[in-house]
């Protein structure tokens, strides 16, 4: 019983279980579950306002679920505050971006730096600018002031800094250049090498082919489908997502 | 020549102290958004506390500098203290609860400053080896004012440091902007809040102590000085240290020279310069337009017509109230009559502030603008009671015209801020002009007609006019006018693009608020006698503001249900040595346990008795 309990703690980095999540009164999340594997990428598919985003921020602590319960690395995290969700490892890159704008782009790194995480290579700005180089070149310019894929570039590499064992992104593509989408990709794909997991929230089918293992597709606050995203058929895309 | 010079230097140095009292005001109001008011009390305790050090210690100069360091210090531990036990538990609440917070806060320091150390001012203590003057092409400077003249540029180099170059200052400058994003970046913001406060407390203890051997300590530096310091930080720019610094020395030399030539409206041109600058530069010299906090976790409640059981209750209450003359004596008359028409004074900020959305920190100026205007035409032209009533109104409606165009260009703290300065213009108007207003001495003999000077028709008068414009008010927010009102106050944006003139609608709304406030002070008037300035006075606009808070500007009962408790508790308190202290007490406890308001909370808690309808929540935000 032990084993197979321990066993279960190493193979699932996050486990979601049966949240609700309101906002007020309105309830947006419905017994909603996933699974993650540790080292994995998986990404949330569905339509505008399904609850993808609100999964995410139930996950990250910013909404609270009422009822169900959040486990990452074995742990329980449903009702702790944000910042000490992020301390246990977990970054959280949100889809507007949220890029201090009145800071330099090494004062947002700043930021977001936190102490260096057992078992794996810690971040520094000069390994950031490895896998972002379009950030090297303007270091000590203001947040505000670079274009809107340089500042997903920017929000994902101030998360880094935080040295996340699990990387919650909402929408990154969203807004960019197909150009900066496919670099985006790439970084994607070099942070799972490293060990790093990866959810994300989509609604771009094709980016998500392209770097994701498992596919979660949430249609009325629930997961409706569950698989990997070799199994993910044209007809269950035409059922959850087509518009 | 020399004169000009030395005059130059003593409004630098008079800068100073004003400097480290604004920047500490603005890195609490950009980290913690909390428009501090007990701030003054920080720089009014800096002073005490130096004072009492320094007295203790045989007088050297190790002990003179050594006292104001401990009283900085000290100041700065009573800011973590203060942050720690009340402010740290209403972060969740409006800001405005918080305000009201700090509000209670100063009521409180100003009764404890006087029983610690009494009533009398007290002239500073000399700084051993600078009690000489220097003398420059003639004129003598104090030598401590040149070393004050010192402070404020170094301050400002630290604090730049600090902001700028080391990782708690990027903090700060962070949390400034998004606290939300900041959090989920794994920072404790708990600690973050409770350092800045440290900081912004410790830099008002210094102001307060440092200006000991010039200033002295009295009990009315934290109310002089908290108008002052809000003036530089909103001409300066919220948040903007640089620009506090600047806007600190303007501020200075605008005191010191103003004296030379225009001693009696002194008061007048500070205000007046941060209206002229807002008018130009709405953010402040050197300010950022304000961004939308991203949480939108903001919800607002819908406001519905009462519900059946309130609106019986509301008859009751009513009926109690005209039936009083039977069972109630002429004290019960007077104090109920008081709670009338205070209750239409709170209800016309209300109307302003909740479906309006404009915060206004001067709404005496309107009621004692009103409460004025019906005496001058009384005392001048001798109008008759039922005529002054009628054009009370009209008068503070004028007046509020002529403040709201430029108020409604604003939005949010610098909205209220502005109203805060138009009424201090107001006030010193009053004041200063006595020859025509009576200035400090008011204006007397202003007694009802000769038909309603019975205690009981003036009751029903009261009643009639006071019930009559909160009707009216409630009335208006039901119809297109009161419709547009939540829709400008909801979206801007949204409003214009739909062919709403926000501007000129938030315009009209404020003179509205404008119109019955005057209607309230034009029956104040009438019913004590005599009108004084203090009617139009900070204070006075705050007793208005707390009380609404006090009923909760969720729903329309708020107001009044904030009132009647306020009048109660002065009629109660007002004689008793310590009232403030007490009145602050009270405020503290209220607004720990009930931060959505005691109206509100009540809204909440029997929702289910009023039915749905009474409390009912929508949800901003998506997915």
């Amino acid at each position: 019983m032990e084993i197979t309990q321990d066993k279960k703690e190493n193979h699932y980095i996050l486990e979601v279980r049966a949240i609700n999540s309101f906002y007020g009164k309105a309830h947006i999340l419905h017994d909603l579950s996933l699974e993650m594997e540790k080292g994995s990428v998986a990404v949330l598919l569905g339509r505008n306002g399904v609850g993808k985003s609100t999964t995410l921020k139930s996950i990250m602590g910013i909404v609270i679920p009422k009822r169900g319960e959040i486990i990452f690395k074995g742990r329980s995290i449903l009702g702790l505050p944000s910042y000490k969700i992020c301390a246990l490892g977990l970054g959280y890159v949100p889809e507007d971006r949220r890029i201090f704008t009145g800071l330099t782009i090494m004062e947002n790194l700043e930021v977001g730096r936190r102490p260096p995480r057992k078992g794996f290579e810690p971040w520094t700005p000069d390994r950031i600018f490895k896998l972002f180089p379009n950030l090297k070149n303007m270091k000590n310019r203001l947040g505000g002031q670079i274009s809107g894929g340089e500042q997903q570039m920017l929000s994902i590499a101030r998360t880094l800094m935080g040295n996340p064992e699990l990387i919650i992104l909402d929408e990154p593509s969203e807004g960019l250049a197909p150009v900066i989408v496919d670099q985006l990709g790439e970084a994607i794909i070099e942070l799972k090498k490293e060990g790093v997991s990866i959810l994300l929230a989509e609604q771009n089918l094709n980016f998500a082919r392209s770097i994701c293992d498992k596919v979660f597709i949430v249609d009325h606050g629930r997961v409706c489908f569950d698989n990997a995203i070799c199994n993910l058929t044209e007809e269950v895309c035409e059922q959850y997502l087509a518009v | 020549m020399g004169f000009y010079i030395v005059q130059f230097l003593t409004g630098l140095s008079d800068a100073s102290s004003l400097f480290l009292v604004a920047a500490g005001l603005s890195l609490i109001f950009g980290v913690s958004r909390i428009v501090n008011m007990a701030h003054g009390s920080f720089y009014m305790l800096g002073a005490y506390i130096a004072y009492v050090i320094i007295a203790a210690l045989p007088h050297t100069g190790i002990s003179f500098w050594g006292g104001i360091l401990l009283a900085t210090l000290a100041v700065g531990v009573i800011g973590i203290i203060v942050e720690i036990f009340l402010l740290r538990r209403l972060y969740r609440a409006p800001e405005l609860f918080l305000l009201m917070a700090t509000f209670a806060l100063l009521l409180v320091i100003q009764d404890l400053a006087r029983w610690a150390f009494g009533p009398e001012d007290l002239i500073g203590p000399m700084a051993p080896g600078l009690e000489g003057s220097i003398n420059i092409l003639g004129t003598l400077m104090p030598t401590y004012d040149l070393v004050l003249i010192i402070a404020a540029p170094v301050v400002l180099l630290f604090l730049w440091f600090l902001l700028t170059r080391t990782r708690w200052g990027i903090l700060v400058r962070a949390a400034t902007e998004d606290r939300e994003m900041l959090a989920a970046l794994g920072v404790n913001q708990k600690w973050l809040f409770t350092s800045v406060f440290f900081l912004g407390s410790l830099l008002a203890g210094l102001g307060g102590a440092i200006q000991l051997p010039k200033g002295g300590a009295d009990l009315l530096m934290d109310m002089n000085v908290i108008a002052a310091a809000f003036v530089i930080v909103v001409v300066g720019g919220m948040g903007s240290i640089p620009g506090a610094f600047l806007a600190a020395i303007i501020i200075g030399e605008l005191g010191s020279f103003g004296v030379l030539y225009l001693p009696q409206s002194t008061l007048v041109m500070m205000f007046l310069v941060m209206a002229v600058v807002l008018v130009i530069r709405p953010y402040g010299l050197l300010g950022k337009p304000e961004l939308e906090e991203g949480s939108g976790e903001s919800f607002e409640t819908v406001m519905r017509p009462a519900p059946k059981q309130l609106r019986l209750i509301g008859l009751g209450i009513l009926g109690v109230l005209i039936l009083l003359p039977v069972f109630g004596g002429k004290y019960q008359l007077v104090l109920f009559g008081e709670i009338a028409l205070f209750s239409l004074a709170c209800m016309s900020l209300y109307f302003m502030m909740g479906p309006g959305g404009m915060v206004s920190f001067g709404h005496a100026a309107f009621f004692g603008g009103g409460a004025y205007a019906a005496a001058l035409l009384v005392h001048y032209v001798r109008t008759p009671m039922s005529l002054a009533l009628l054009l009370t109104p009209l008068c503070a409606g004028l007046l509020a015209l002529i403040i709201g165009w430029f108020c409604v260009r604003l939005s949010g703290v610098y909205l209220a801020m502005l109203t805060l300065a138009f009424a201090q213009i107001c006030w010193s108007i009053v004041f200063q002009w006595s020859a025509f207003t009576g200035g400090d001495d008011g204006i007397l003999g202003i007694w009802p007609a000769h038909w309603a000077s019975n205690a009981v028709v003036f009751y029903y008068l009261t009643l009639l006019i006071s019930v009559g414009g909160i009707l009216l008010l409630r009335h208006l927010l039901f119809t297109p006018f009161g419709y547009t009102m939540r829709a400008c106050r909801d979206s801007r944006l949204r409003a214009d693009a739909i062919g709403i003139n926000v501007t000129r609608h938030q315009w009209f709304s404020f003179a509205v608020a404008g119109v019955f406030a005057g209607l309230a002070g034009g029956i104040y008037v009438f019913s004590k006698g005599s009108i004084f300035p203090d009617e139009m006075s900070i204070p006075r606009s705050f007793d208005i503001l707390l009380s609404v808070l006090l009923g909760g500007i969720e729903s329309i009962t708020g107001p009044i249900v904030g009132s009647s408790i306020f009048i109660w508790l002065e009629d109660k308190l007002s004689n008793l040595d310590f009232w403030r202290l007490i009145l602050g007490c009270i405020f503290i406890v209220l607004v720990l346990a009930f931060p959505q308001g005691v109206g509100g909370f009540f809204g909440t808690r029997f929702s289910h008795f009023f039915g749905e309808a009474s409390n009912d929540s929508n949800p901003i935000g998506k997915d």
